[in-house]
């Protein structure tokens, strides 16, 4: 099978990424040191070629209302075009299918952002519950995206494209501007300040290297993953996925149930309720956790979903599905490769902002 | 690629060095720090044990995995580079000057039937 390859493939074979299989996707892990990436972003600024990830905008006649089915979270919430919203989209039995971001970007438009290795499978679903809706959904592969994080990050982006600023300075954090064919959101997955940009896919090269010559570093998947973990972010395949509903995995304050709204696997949550609690850990000695670890608890057994050597904290961390009655401050123990490593659990989240949270 | 003609090595990409006084002195080639990544912790030494060819004599660890470092013969670990533990990044900028650890070789034991390097650059390139 080939792998798919980003607008900006060329860009990254030209800088000697080092270049991998990520969901089907030829993607650069890292430039030479994903180590010095990530610090690039605690500490200045890095970009990240995201493009994989795919945009679907959504129109038609009552598009609120076939999201307002589709997904956990409420876009009713969207109140200011412009505003972005963090949900989880479910399969009727609760589990996750995707998490995503929706932006309303005004009238009946709005922009879906879902991951790249369930592009295609999150289509498939959407268009199927479209077919009750008149819901219009156009996949916007034509356009790239570039995250640019880190807390000097948006005035890299304001240094080299100035005529982006007037629109942009006063964005809030998950608000989105656009900028003729540019689309200018506060987001990201690094637990940084920063935008993620998307613009016409022919664009995205020269915004690069415009970025690259401001002293914007260039960072992979790597660095992508050391920080979205330090952040306490989800991964989707990691802490959730369709086995896996939300409240399990750390995702209960991105479900409303507030309103008697019947989004597509409430039914199932309001049955099945919470079963495991998803909580942060903090190895005490030498050693990396990674995912698919037995956790021993007092409470009984429990996994890590995701695991790493923090590159900010200097020592191993994870996260873990673990049972409810495990709480932050307690001991339990890892399995790392037969040997058992004591191991503080900690709330799930733990660089914000370049400081330490354990 | 940087292999360096005057030590051998093993498939499992270590090399070797064998110095004056018949100990050998091993590490782990640039390919290998190249395929792990940044590294983040070396250790688990045996030091002080016996052991043979093929058997775990270290684990060196980096962000993405952890990795087996093998005996290249027979014979006593007899020393492990503590160095190393504080700054296990050296072995990224400079793998053929970072030693792991050395083995006094078993009676007998030789390294003729490790790899040069030109057989060890025909291993790299077979991928």
């Amino acid at each position: 099978m080939t792998l798919q390859r980003t607008p900006l493939f060329e860009t990254h074979a030209a800088s000697g990424a080092k270049l991998v299989d990520f969901g089907g996707w030829e993607m650069p892990l890292h430039y030479g040191s994903q180590l010095a990436e990530h610090h690039a972003v605690r500490t200045d600024a890095g970009m990240f070629d995201v493009s994989h990830m795919c945009a679907v905008d959504v129109s038609g006649a009552v598009p609120k209302s076939f999201l307002r089915r589709l997904i956990a979270n409420n876009v009713d919430k969207l109140t200011v075009p412009g505003k972005a919203l963090y949900s989880a989209m479910l399969n009727s039995s609760g589990g996750v299918i995707d998490d995503l971001i929706v932006y309303w970007r005004g009238g009946d438009n709005f922009r879906v952002v879902v991951n790249a290795g369930t592009a295609i499978k999150d289509l498939a679903h959407m268009k199927r519950v479209a077919e009750s809706y008149d819901a219009d959904l156009t996949p916007r592969r034509d356009l790239a995206m570039i995250a640019v994080q880190g807390p000097n990050a948006r005035e890299k982006v304001f240094a080299v494209r100035p005529d982006w600023r007037a629109a942009g300075e006063p964005l809030g954090v998950f608000f989105a501007a656009e900028i003729g064919d540019v689309f200018l959101a506060r987001t990201g997955y690094t637990g940084e300040d920063g935008f993620e940009i998307t613009l016409p896919a022919e664009q995205a090269p020269r915004l690069w290297a415009d970025l690259k010559a401001a002293g914007v570093a260039e960072c992979g998947l790597g660095a992508r993953d050391t920080l979205r973990l330090e952040a306490g972010m989800n991964l989707y395949g990691n802490e959730m996925d369709e086995t896996v509903n939300p409240l399990d995995a750390g995702m209960a304050w991105t479900v409303d149930m507030k309103s008697d709204r019947d989004f597509i696997g409430r039914n199932s949550l309001e049955s099945n309720g919470q079963s495991h609690a998803l909580l942060g850990l903090k190895l005490l000695d030498k050693g990396v956790m990674r995912s698919h670890m037995k956790v021993i608890t007092q409470h009984g057994n429990g996994e890590t979903t995701s695991g790493t050597f923090s590159p900010t904290l200097g020592f191993s961390i994870a996260l873990a599905r673990l049972p409810l009655e495990v709480k932050p401050g307690d001991t339990v123990q890892v399995d790392i490769r037969n040997k058992l490593v004591d191991a503080l659990v900690t709330k799930p989240s733990f660089v914000r902002h370049g400081n330490p949270l354990v | 690629m940087n292999i360096p003609a005057d030590l051998k090595y093993t498939s499992s990409h270590e090399w070797v060095r064998t110095e004056a006084d018949g100990t050998l002195t091993i590490g782990i080639t640039d390919t290998a720090q190249e395929m792990l990544g940044d590294l983040v912790f070396v250790g688990d030494a045996k030091v002080g044990e016996t052991l043979k060819q093929g058997d775990t004599a270290c684990v060196v660890e980096s962000v993405k995995a952890a990795s087996d470092v093998y005996m290249p013969v027979d014979g006593e670990l007899v020393a492990f580079n503590e160095a190393l533990e504080a700054a296990p990044e050296t072995i990224n900028s400079d793998a053929f000057g970072s030693w792991l650890f050395k083995v006094k070789p078993a009676a007998g034991a030789s390294v003729s039937g490790l790899l040069d390097a030109a057989g060890y650059e025909a291993v790299v390139s077979a991928g």
